[in-house]
């Protein structure tokens, strides 16, 4: 019931203020408090390389790129100094089967954390 | 063998890559056309995917004729067509046909291109396809499915220095390094201040990744206007439009300029080579090597 039940008490919540996409695994505390799936190219990892002079996305013109206003927040919001240091994060894949699921209980769970396999494969230079 | 790598990982030398012109029918005469143009001047060219967002003859395809024909290619992927199995396709695909130098980027928005209407993909992003192109050279495919022998890469990233914000371009380009990319392909930088903080703040970060910083051969004042009005990213300062429209010949004073460019970007840290854009075509490519003081190799 509550699993069913919490997407839609979390896009009511998220929606009006970060327009939430649901993409079940929330990083808006590692961005400054601005969603990264509200990118055209939903780039997780920082801005592309269209950015306008401006500060303004390549994709749609009149918009703030939000990868610009993410940093200028990490940089201005009196937020956790962990969150900060989360910024600069490798950020991994958007797991497609999460869409539409709750994060807050992918969170409770750590579903949210789990990543394939490989992903995690350190080399031996690194 | 890679000469990019041994180059980069083992000399000092400056190294000089290219773009290869994209492939739309002509066949394999106008690859190995291209290709002869090329070879005396490039270590290695970047076999380009979908450029711009606009359809042509495959990356991997071209960077195996490029091959075919003795020219190093650098082949590039980009995030905007191919989910997260073709992209780990591609790069096998490479590897099957020796390819070792992959270049990851996030690329063009469908809408910079001639067919606005297609979906975009962007199933992962540039820095994640770098960890996973690490990932694949460790051995192991995103799923964690193993790969014997592992194939070999030398991976490559780009990085627009001179687009906002600024400060974090370094720590993006150091999250590239991070990820597994040992040289940085840099985007055309009108800004040479930009360029130098950017280099500057990358060699102290990262002093390993290699940086190759690009200049662009246009035919004048138009070309100039072009790449700041329709290159996604790319500002070209009112003072430089006017110092080239306002000379008395201005294809002379653009040449001008983007050897000052090239010049400067040499002399900063990190940078260990150029990267030339050729959008002439009319024989300029060799007088400006000539002017950079280079001999074409035999
Ligand atoms: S300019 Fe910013 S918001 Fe627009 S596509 Fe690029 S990263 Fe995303």
């Amino acid at each position: 019931m509550l699993k069913k039940l919490l997407p839609f008490v979390e896009h009511a919540l998220k929606a009006p203020v970060w327009d939430c996409r649901m993409c079940g695994q929330c990083v808006l505390h590692s961005t400054g408090m601005t969603c990264p799936m509200t990118c055209p190219k939903t780039l997780r990892n920082g801005p592309c390389g269209g950015v306008r002079e401006n500060g303004n996305c390549e994709v749609i013109p009149e918009m703030q790129c939000i990868w610009v206003k993410a940093y200028d927040r990490t940089i201005s919001l009196p937020l956790p100094k962990v969150w900060k240091e989360h910024y600069n994060e490798l950020r991994p894949p958007v797991d497609m089967q999460l869409q539409g699921t709750s994060s807050w209980i992918n969170l409770v769970t750590k579903r949210d954390q789990q990543v394939p396999d490989g992903w995690s494969v350190q080399g031996s230079e690194h | 063998m890679s000469v990019l790598r041994e180059k980069l990982e083992n000399t000092n030398d400056v190294v000089f890559t290219a773009e290869f012109p994209s492939v739309d029918g002509g066949g394999m005469v106008s690859v190995e056309r291209n290709a002869a143009r090329l070879a005396p001047w490039f270590d290695a060219v970047n076999a380009t995917d979908n450029p711009a967002a606009h359809a042509h003859t495959s990356n991997t395809t071209t960077a195996i004729a490029m091959k075919m024909f003795g020219l190093e290619p650098i082949m590039q992927i980009v995030c905007r067509d191919k989910n997260r199995l073709a992209i780990q396709s591609d790069m096998m695909g490479a590897s099957l046909h020796g390819i070792t130098n992959l270049s990851l980027l996030t690329g063009d928005d469908v809408t910079a291109g001639d067919e606005p209407e297609a979906r975009r993909v962007f199933d992962i992003d540039s820095a994640q396809a770098i960890n996973i192109a690490r990932i694949m050279g460790e051995g192991k495919y995103l799923s964690g499915r193993s790969i014997t022998p592992a194939p070999d890469f030398y991976l490559g990233a780009v990085e627009n220095a001179a687009a906002p914000p600024f400060d974090y371009r370094i720590q993006r380009a150091l999250k590239k390094y991070r990820a597994g990319a040992r040289f940085l392909q840099l985007q055309i930088c009108y800004h040479p201040d930009r360029l130098e903080a950017f280099c500057k703040g990358v060699a102290e970060v990262a002093p390993d990744l290699k940086l190759i910083p690009t200049v662009v051969l246009v035919k004048g004042a138009k070309g100039l206007g072009f790449m700041n009005d329709k290159v996604p990213g790319i500002d070209v300062p009112a003072s430089t439009m006017a110092r080239v429209q306002s000379a008395s010949d201005p294809s002379v004073e653009v040449n001008k300029l983007t050897l000052e460019l090239a010049r400067h970007a040499l002399t900063l840290p990190g940078v260990r080579g150029l990267h030339i854009t050729d959008f002439r075509h009319d024989g300029s490519l060799d007088l400006f090597m000539n002017d950079l003081g280079l001999t074409p190799k035999s």
